[in-house]
Parts: structure tokens; sequence; C-alpha cells
């Protein structure tokens, strides 16, 4: 039986720099490799580098979204072996790797059911506090923008998203949210839910959770502001 | 008269859920005046298309 299984996921996790990875359930994959998996598909999986490219930003994602390693490896782990047993259900009308990101988003909201759970209240409110008093410094007395903390124009921002640095920026910026500001903004921006299943499944009220995606935009944009756009002009 | 403050809380919302008339009215009115608030539109704008370029940079 152990014969039959593909070897990818091993190769996968060979990749070096993606830390402890638990074995996949083997004869789980033997048992549920299905005859009618797209041609196309069977091709992606049975690709090494593919597959250790694709786990390598899954994990990267996922780490994002929950920032907990274990709990991203998990979730990471879990997609992958529900993609593998479901290849079948391929349709081959989107790319692969849009159709395992999308298993993915459903496995990181289970994990984010089970974080909540243990989340606490008070950490929660204080960095809220803390972005709060940030966003305020933004404001003159009468709550417009004080000259220094006016948005500038970004011209054409899309070019950005081209550059592989530009990515960098924004990981580095997304890592800098507090955790469950974070949270909030990913639900709603990654994982594509609305706001009143975020506001559902964190269990805080709808104005509540405006409040947290404003000041989660807010500080998103001004560290690229600050890390990109405007990172190398001269202040004179 | 809006605030610069709550023109931004407004567009924010605006992502989440449809604005009332009112809103959308009162908005625009800022918006026609305020240049930092334009900004911001544009960049919170910019910042949901990022977030969906996010798994792949290549698929535009």
């Amino acid at each position: 039986m152990f014969a039959q299984v593909p070897e990818f996921f091993c190769l996968a996790c060979n990749n070096g720099d993606l830390g402890t990875t638990k074995l996949p359930m083997f004869p789980f994959f033997a048992m549920t490799e299905h005859p009618k998996k797209t041609k196309a598909a069977t091709e992606h999986w049975m690709d090494a580098d593919f597959v250790a490219a694709l786990r390598h930003d899954m994990l990267r994602f996922s780490r994002l979204q929950l920032r907990d390693p274990a709990q991203a490896e998990d979730a990471v782990q879990d997609a992958l072996m529900a993609a593998f047993a479901q290849s079948s259900r391929f349709s081959g009308q989107v790319a692969l790797k849009t159709w395992v990101f999308g298993i993915l988003k459903h496995k990181i909201v289970d994990q984010i059911r089970v974080q909540h759970r243990t989340t606490n209240a008070s950490a929660m409110a204080q960095e809220e506090e803390s972005l709060d008093q940030t966003f305020d410094t933004l404001f003159k007395a009468n709550a417009h923008w004080t000259p220094v903390a006016r948005p500038s124009n970004w011209g054409n921002p899309a070019e950005a998203l081209e550059q592989a640095h530009f990515w960098v920026v924004f990981d580095a910026c997304l890592n800098n949210l507090p955790a469950n500001t974070a949270r909030v903004f990913s639900m709603r921006e990654f994982l594509e839910l609305e706001t009143p299943e975020i506001c559902q499944e964190l269990a805080i009220t709808p104005s509540h959770c405006n409040v947290i995606l404003h000041r989660a935009r807010n500080a998103l944009r001004r560290c690229l502001e600050k890390k990109w756009f405007t990172a190398g002009e001269q202040t004179c | 008269m809006l605030s610069c403050k709550d023109a931004t809380r407004l567009l924010s919302e605006a992502q989440d859920r449809p604005l009332t008339l009112a809103e959308k009215m009162q908005l625009e009115i800022h918006l026609a005046m305020c240049r930092g608030c334009r900004n911001f539109k544009g960049q919170i704008a910019f910042l949901r298309e990022a977030c969906k370029h996010y798994i792949d940079p290549a698929q535009k």
C-alpha cells in the first residue's frame, strides 16, 4: 500500500526553511487516490517543484492569518490532504493553486474558531486602545488631518503589485498589526468573509468590527506609505 | 459638515456595507473639498486590491 503513495508531500517537506512538519497520514492518501482525478491535477501533484512551491506559499499565507506556526502547519496539512482527496472535483476552470487556496481558507477559518475560544479579551482591548491613540494623533483638535499626517497621492500604486520587494514590505506591514486586529482584517480581506460572519465567529458587535477594520486599514496604509510609497524620498 | 476623521470611518465602512444615501451625500461633499481624504480613499481601495492579489501576484 505504501508503495502507491505519492511522494510529493515528503519532497515538499524537505524544502528546508519551513520548520517542523508533521508526517502526512500515508495510508489515508493511498486509500483516497481517486481514479477519476483530472489529468491536469494529477500532473501537478506529481510535480515536486510545483507542490513544494505551493506548500511554501500556503504556509506563508496560513502563518500570516493564524500567527501560530503549529496551527498554520495543521491548516496547510489539512488543506493539502483534502485537496488531494478531492482532486476529482477540481474542474480545471481555475488554477489549481487558486482551488487549493480556497480549501485552505476554510481550514484557516476552522482554526480561527479554535483560536477564538482562547482569545484573551483584555489583550484585545489593550491593543485596540494603542491603535486608537495612534489614530488620534493624525488629526487636529477639529478632527481634520494634521498637515504631516495627510494621506499622500500614491500615483499608480498597482505598479507595486508587480514588484517582488513590495510583497516583502506588505508582509512586514501586516505582521506589524496587533494579532487580533490582524485576524479581523484577514478574515475580511483574505478569507473574504462578510462582516456579520466575522462578528458571529468572534462574538463582537458590528460596530466594534467596523472600528477594528478601520484601524487596521489605517495602520496598513500608513505603513505602506512610510515603507514603500515615500521610502527613499528626500525630506527638505 | 463631516470631519476627516468621520470621512475615513465612512470610507472604511463603505468597503463592508452599503452606505445610506445621507452618508453617501455627506461623504461626496467632503471628498470634493478634501484632498487628504480622496487620497485615503484611493489608498484603502489599493489595499483591497493588494489583498486580492496576495495569493498569487502573477495572477491578474
